[in-house]
Parts: structure tokens; C-alpha cells; sequence
């Protein structure tokens, strides 16, 4: 991959994941600096860029989270270089609070906003858009279709936030962003830039007075100014085209890769001669001119985009303002019911509500005995697989642990929780035993649970948990500690810290001593953090169950204040842990006494390590060598003493 | 590369299994494999959350000449290669037709409902039969154990490339394979994976 990134070679065609595109389309505009925090589906952009920094001459890092990533960013603007900063759907709301205020200082070599969101929230706990900041906060949107045009598109970008002097942001899905296809290369510019930043000119001079959002109304006008050369310059862009008939009974607007599931719904019912296309690859503001042309080749329109009905908004009220010239307009959509209005569309969608509204009903997905037969003997043989924690996973053994304190304590304590891998714990049974009871954005358990440790004086005698991860520590807990802190509310921290962003693919953060380009970086110590806010800190390894289980049952019972127990193991599937086991695990057939033991089953039913597996036959546990990660928690589990570990070699 | 070499334009597979049994990392060495031979391919997937134990799934679709979407429309899969039993039944309830090719590894990873004796899991008869009565030719490949052999149950990802390959259907050979691995691992993994893939091309004709 990486020497792929880089490579020039004219007439080739690489296969590239989205987020690889994206990556190339940056260093094909001469990017210098490129921040972020990790999230899926954004966090290959980093990764990829991370990995030719040094020949690339980039500085790149994995910012604490969105709203320093995007500072470190625009400081490369003000200095003059290029940058790309990227983060998923909710990084958005995250440095909200900074774009505004950068969209009104404006900003000066190109800088984009890559947001890499989540249709359908396969890898997500919320579905939301960004496209809104578009017109809420004033900067013009991009949404690549494929992706070739992730690339071009993310290239362009660079270009037309230097020709407006302000932040473009570029929106792709996970579709596109963990899809891939083939792409070809362009040129990579030799020219190398120099950073500098002039702020002794005069104070409204754009290169070289201050940067700054005053004075207010006077920049807010400049901005709405920019936001109009844009929409000029988005009438003549390549990236808005349309395919089909001159007269098309039917026009589908719509864009990013809801343009594919456009291109395979009309090749399947087969009306390329009845229906027409017209895909934006500028997605706010809309050019209306372009848009009026095509709104007049037909009084049918349909819209097709995920999530939310963003297009259909904007198109509806330029239509309504064209009405006089172009006459009235029929529209379908999310407001009409032809596509959901939540979760992600598809081609087999797309081909419904043309069906519907074209009158076709000749097509066929599946043949229907087929699908008669299929849904009969594949119904109760394809048992749902329910998320879990992976093998040797150390989040098992903290919960397993965590769920026990509660359950002695028996105060119907409960745990505040927060986003990671270990937000899993919010399921039961599969995964975490049911331990966490809230669950909502990074660092949010933490201030929840310094709400809760404050209503003593309600009455309220249930003890509080909250959990989070290193990443997720640095990211936005602080604060919340903080708070709670300050405020003596009556809680217990545990950072559950494995070493890394697991979730998304071990990127770096502030507690490891090596950054995204693989360089040595001093690392901030959460302990110290802690016992520096006069919080009582201790570190326990979470496979030691019994001595974290007392631990966590002596702070529980403490009445006053904060407490923060850190957890120590590091992820089962971090590189230096995938290669090897700890331990060879084994079941000892005698010991087992399967179900006439008293556990009824405790390992295969309630811990559920899916490295350990029952056997039907011999009613007895047995370990799957192939899954089982050896971490040998689980022989601290079985009553009977019969899941055994020894080192392995 | 000539629309002649493929059956039909886009050609669609759907590679399955469960997070962490390489799914992705089959996915790319075949599409890349499939790029070398000047094939437009379009692959989908996703991954993150999914991968915990979850069911995870890539879709291929190669063309000689256009981008196709990332997920194929219901019931258009050609070639639907499992590498866990049961998420080949998965595939077929959606993707599957009545000229659907289907490539079988056969060790089975249990969800933890079944584990803790909640749910029930087909019995290898069973998948057998419904596979079989689902497509329109079945192949049942112990890919992991022969991996196990090879000394690394991952490499049952390879085996099914092997397959794959094996199956005559895609205009890919043992030397774009090669060809692949060496630019994209390190040179100590080539013999071990050329094996793997030649267990499959070999399971596959038997």
C-alpha cells in the first residue's frame, strides 16, 4: 500500500479503498498536514497518509479529538499550506464549535473537512448527518459518487477553498469509504511549500492581517460572498452530470454513491431511454441555473440520497422560486414515502420506487420459488450472530468483574458507558452482561455519572460506574472528570485501557510514546492526569478477576467523591498480542461435570467466550483452538476447575 | 480485458464469514488480482463493529467496463464463497438464484447463542442438503483444516482464493495470484500462501 500511494505510473489502474482515493486525491494537491481522530468508516485516510508521510514530506497526526484535529489544521491554512482534516459523521458535531468560527475567519492555503459518515449505522450508534453544517455554518459541500471521483473531487477541493479563501467540506459514506474500485492516478506536484504565518498587516487584510471572525457582520457578509463564487463556479463543474434521454419522463437527482444504486436500478428494469439522471457532485449550494435546466426537461422528479431529505429540501425550494419559469413540478422521495426516510438505500430500493412510479412490474430480484424455497430451509438454520467481545478480549474480564461488584454490592449500582468497543456492554446477553445502562457520545458517561453522583441529596442511594477508554480518556473525558471533581460528585471512574484505539484499528493517542508517523512522542500518563486532579487512583490488570472485583467493591462503597480504577491489558488483537498465545488452553474431561455441575454451564452460558464452545455429544465444555485467543481468564470462571492453562511455549 | 472473458457483465460474488477470518483480506487479493487483468471491479463492504463476531460480508463486482454499486441487487450473486458454513445459508436467503455457484468452507464458528444453548446450529447434513438444493453447483472445502495444516488457520482465506480461482469462471490464474502476493506481503509468505491457494484450485477439481 504504501509505496502504491505514491507510486506514478500513467495508464494504470489501481484498485483503491474510498478513503485510499480520498488519501491520494490530498497528495495529489500538494496537502502538507493532515489531522484527525479516528472513527469508522473515516479512519484510513490518517492511516493511509500516515504511512507515506516521511517520503511525502507530510506532517500527519491523530489529533486528542475532532475540534483539536481541525485547529492543528487551520493553523496549517493560516501558515499557508494545505490540509485535510477527517473524522466521522459525529466529529462534526464535535468541532462544530471551531468551524463556525473558522468559516467566518476564512482561511488560507486550501483546507478541507473530510466527513465520513455512517447510512444504515453499521459501525455507529447514531446515523446523523453533517450535510446540514453546510448551509447552517456557510461553506460550500462536495459528495464524490465513485471512486475515481473521491479522488478528483478530493483534489478540486483543495483548489476551490483557496479560490474562496475558505473550508470545503467533502462528505463521503461508509459505502464509498470501506468500498473500493479502480482509480487512476494523476500527477503528484514536486513544488514543496513553505510555512509562514503573517499576522502584522493590516487587521482586514486576508493574507496578512489577523485571523479572526471580527468584525462580526462584516466577515458574516465576505463569507456569504464566497458561499456565491462558489455556487458560480459549481454551475460549470465537471462533477455535476447528467446521463439520460433529452425529454426523460422521469429525472432522478441525486448524489454520492446513491448515484450507483441510480446507475444499477435503471440497467435492471431497463428505462435508460425513459428515465434521466442528473447527479450533484456540488451539493450545496446548488448551482441554480444547472438545476433549472434540467428541472425543465420533465415534471417528474425523483430524489434519491441517504439520509436525510438534504437534496430534496433544496432542490424543492429552488423549484419553488423557478415555478414561474419552469412551471410546477411533481416530486417524489422521502416526503412521499418512496424511500425510507432512515437507514441506508440500495440498488433493489432505487428499483422499487422507479417501479412504482414508472407503472414497471416486469422485473425480477429473485425468482419467487426461489425465494419461497430459500426463506423455508434457510429460515431456522442461519442463527443470529450477536456481537461480541472477541476472544481473549481484556473488556470481558473488566465487565465479568464490573457486573460481579454490582451484584455483592447489591445497591443496584449501575454503569454509565461510553464509545468503544466496550460500548458493547449495553447488550445482554451476548456481550458484557448487560452491565451499562447509558450510552451516548465520547466522554458523555463521564458527565453523566458526575449528574448522578450529585443527587445524594434526591434521595438517590444506587452507586455509580462509568466506564470509558484510553482514547476515549484524552478524547473528551477530562472535562468530565473535572466536573465531577470540582463538584465531589460520588462516583467511580474505571478507564478500561487496552493500549490503543482498538475500536477502530489501534491508531495512536496521547498515552503511547509513538505518534501516527511511527516517530517517539512523550506519553501523557492517565494516572497522573488523575492524581493530579487529587483523585484516588489505582491500577489493577483486569484478568486478575477476583483482585479487580474487590477493588471496584471497596470504591463502591466509598461515599465521598471520585475514584478511578485503570485497568491495564492490552487488546487481543493488537499486533504484539495476535502473535502468540499466553496460554494453551484445555478442558479436563474428568473435572467437567457439564450439566450435572452446579454452574449450569457457567463458561458457554454466561461468560461466552466464543473460544469456548459446548459439546453436544459429550456434554462437556471443549476449547476451540482455532478462536481461542489464550489469555486464560476463563479457567479463573469454571467452579469445577476443570478449564486449564499452562504457558504456552 | 474482453467482455468475452466473462459469463456476464457485472459479475457478482459475494464473499462471507465472520469477523476476523480474513473475509477482507480475501476480497482485495482477489479483486486485485482481477484489476491486474484489466477488470473494472467495484468491492463492498464494511467493517468496524461488524467485525466482532458479527457476520461480515464482501461483495464483488467485476465488469469490463463500468463502475457497478457496491452492493448487489437481491438475488443476482454468481458466486457466493463461504468461509464459515452457515453465513453461506445467509448469503443465499438474499443473494442467492437458481445459477448461483457456491464454494463451502466447512468448519463451522458458532454464534455465542448457540454456545450458550439458546439457538440451534445446522447440522453438517443440513447445510449440506440446503446449499445443494440453493445453487446450482455446491463445493465443500475443509479450507481451514487443510490451513491448520499449513500451520495457520487464517490462510483457510487463501485456500477459497485457491478455489475461486479454480472454478474457471473468473479469467485469473496461479501467476496473478503470485503476482499479488508479492507486492503485497513479505517475501517470506509467498511459498505458504502459494500453497494454500494450490489446495484450493486442487479441492475445487476434484
Amino acid at each position: 500500500m504504501m509505496s502504491k500511494l505514491i507510486e506514478q505510473k500513467e495508464g494504470v489502474q489501481y484498485l483503491l479503498m474510498g478513503n485510499e482515493a480520498i488519501a491520494r486525491g490530498a497528495l495529489e494537491a500538494g496537502v502538507s498536514v493532515a489531522c484527525g481522530y479516528p472513527g469508522t468508516p473515516s479512519s484510513e485516510i490518517i492511516e493511509t497518509l500516515s504511512k507515506v508521510a516521511k517520503e511525502g514530506n507530510l506532517y500527519v497526526e491523530w489529533s486528542a479529538n475532532e475540534k483539536v484535529a481541525m485547529e492543528v489544521a487551520a493553523a496549517a491554512s493560516f501558515a499557508g499550506l494545505r490540509s485535510l482534516c477527517t473524522m466521522k459523521q459525529n466529529g462534526v458535531h464535535v468541532t462544530s464549535d471551531f468551524l463556525l468560527h473558522l468559516a467566518a475567519s476564512g482561511t488560507r492555503g486550501g483546507m478541507i473537512l473530510v466527513s465520513c459518515e455512517d447510512p444504515g449505522a453499521l459501525s455507529s450508534v447514531n446515523e446523523v448527518e453533517s450535510r446540514y453544517f453546510a448551509p447552517m455554518i456557510e461553506i460550500p459541500l462536495l459528495e464524490p459518487a465513485d471512486f475515481q471521483e473521491a479522488k478528483d473531487m478530493t483534489r478540486w477541493a483543495f483548489e476551490l477553498s483557496e479560490e474562496i479563501r475558505n473550508i470545503v467540506m467533502v462528505r463521503s459514506v461508509t459505502r464509498l469509504s470501506h468500498g473500493s474500485g479502480n482509480v487512476s492516478f494523476g500527477k503528484l506536484p514536486d513544488t514543496k511549500r513553505q510555512a509562514e504565518f503573517k499576522s502584522d498587516g493590516p487587521i482586514l487584510d486576508p493574507d496578512e492581517g489577523l485571523v479572526f471572525s471580527a468584525p462580526v457582520v462584516y466577515k458574516h457578509q465576505l463569507q456569504q460572498e464566497k458561499i456565491k463564487r462558489a455556487r458560480e463556479i459549481f454551475e460549470l463543474s465537471p462533477f455535476n452530470t447528467y446521463q439520460g434521454p433529452e425529454k426523460p419522463e422521469l429525472l432522478l437527482i441525486t448524489c454520492s454513491i446513491c448515484y450507483l444504486y441510480c446507475r444499477e436500478a435503471i440497467s435492471l428494469l431497463g428505462v435508460k431511454e425513459r428515465v434521466g439522471v442528473l447527479k450533484f457532485g456540488t451539493t450545496w449550494p446548488l448551482p441554480p441555473e444547472l438545476l433549472k435546466r434540467h428541472l425543465s426537461l420533465t415534471d417528474n422528479i425523483l430524489i434519491v440520497e441517504e439520509v436525510r431529505p438534504f437534496l430534496e429540501e433544496h432542490v424543492k425550494i429552488l423549484a419553488a422560486e423557478m415555478a414561474p419559469e419552469i412551471g410546477i413540478k411533481t416530486f417524489y422521495g422521502k416526503e412521499t414515502g418512496h424511500f425510507p426516510s432512515v437507514g441506508e438505500l440500495n440498488p433493489d430500493l432505487v428499483v422499487s420506487a422507479l417501479s412504482k412510479i414508472l407503472g414497471v412490474s416486469s422485473y425480477i430480484g429473485m425468482p419467487p420459488d426461489y425465494e419461497k424455497k430459500a426463506e423455508m430451509l434457510t429460515s431456522t438454520r442461519t442463527p443470529r450472530r450477536d456481537l461480541i467481545f472477541c476472544p481473549g478480549c481484556p473488556h470481558r474480564a473488566s465487565l465479568w468483574s464490573i457486573h460481579n461488584a454490582l451484584q455483592m454490592d447489591g445497591r443496584r449500582g449501575f454503569v454509565c458507558g461510553d464509545i468503544g468497543c466496550y460500548s458493547m456492554a449495553i447488550l445482554s446477553p451476548s456481550c458484557g452482561f448487560g452491565t451499562m445502562k447509558t450510552l451516548h457520545s465520547m466522554g458523555s458517561g463521564t458527565g453523566i455519572a458526575s449528574g448522578f453522583g450529585k443527587f445524594g441529596q434526591f434521595g438517590m442511594e444506587q452507586p455509580v460506574l462509568t466506564v470509558c477508554g484510553d482514547s476515549t480518556f484524552y478524547h473528551a473525558v477530562i472535562p468530565a472528570l473535572i466536573n465531577a471533581v470540582h463538584h465531589a460528585a460520588n462516583m467511580t471512574l474505571i478507564v478500561l485501557d487496552n493500549g490503543g484505539t482498538a475500536m477502530t484499528g489501534f491508531q495512536s493517542h496521547p498515552g503511547l510514546t509513538v505518534n501516527a508517523m511511527g516517530e517517539e512522542v512523550p506519553a501523557v500518563d492517565i494516572a497522573k492526569i488523575c492524581e493530579s486532579l487529587g483523585v484516588r487512583v489505582e491500577i489493577r490488570d483486569p484478568f486478575d478477576l477476583e483482585e479487580t472485583r474487590k477493588v471496584i467493591n471497596r470504591f463502591l462503597e466509598e461515599e465521598d467523591g471520585v475514584r478511578v480504577l485503570i485497568l491495564r491489558q492490552i487488546c487481543g488483537l493488537s499486533p504484539e498480542k495476535k502473535a502468540g498465545k499466553r496460554y494453551e488452553m484445555r478442558v479436563d474431561e474428568e473435572l467437567c461435570l457439564g450439566e450435572n455441575c452446579g454452574c449450569n454451564r457457567l463458561c458457554t452460558r454466561i461468560f461466552r467466550c466464543p473460544g469456548i464452545n459446548w459439546d453436544k455429544e459429550k456434554k462437556k465444555a471443549r476449547i476451540d483452538e482455532v478462536i481461542c485467543a489464550g489469555c486464560g481468564v476463563c479457567s479463573f470462571i469454571c467452579p469445577a476447575e476443570a478449564i486449564k492453562r499452562e504457558e504456552a511455549a | 480485458m474482453k467482455k468475452k472473458q466473462l459469463s456476464k457483465d457485472p459479475y457478482n460474488i459475494v464473499i462471507t464469514g465472520v469477523g476476523g477470518q480474513g473475509n477482507v483480506m480475501a476480497s482485495r487479493l482477489l479483486a486485485n488480482m482481477l484489476v491486474r487483468k484489466g477488470c473494472q471491479v467495484t468491492i463492498g463492504e464494511t467493517f468496524g463493529a461488524s467485525q466482532r463476531g458479527g457476520s461480515v460480508m464482501s461483495h464483488l463486482r467485476v465488469s469490463a467496463e463500468s463502475v457497478w454499486s457496491p452492493q448487489i441487487p437481491k438475488g443476482r450473486a454468481d458466486i457466493v464463497a463461504a468461509l464459515e458454513p452457515v453465513e453461506a445459508l445467509r448469503v443465499l436467503m438474499r443473494y442467492g438464484n437458481p445459477g448461483v455457484k457456491v464454494l463451502t468452507n466447512t468448519r463451522p464458528i458458532y454464534p455465542v447463542g448457540v454456545i450458550a444453548g439458546e439457538l440451534d446450529y445446522p447440522s453438517p447434513e443440513e447445510i449440506r442438503a440446503t446449499v445443494k438444493e440453493l445453487s446450482a453447483y455446491a463445493w465443500f472445502i475443509a479450507a481451514t483444516d487443510e490451513a491448520i495444516k499449513l500451520g495457520n488457520p487464517i490462510l483457510g482465506n487463501i485456500v477459497m482464493i485457491g478455489a475461486i480461482a479454480g472454478m474457471g469462471e473468473l479469467p485469473i490464474a496461479r501467476e496473478d495470484f503470485r503476482e499479488v502476493i508479492v507486492s503485497s506481503m513479505p517475501a517470506e509468505k509467498l511459498d505458504v500462501n502459494l500453497k494454500a491457494f494450490d489446495i484450493g484450485v486442487e479441492k475445487v477439481k476434484q
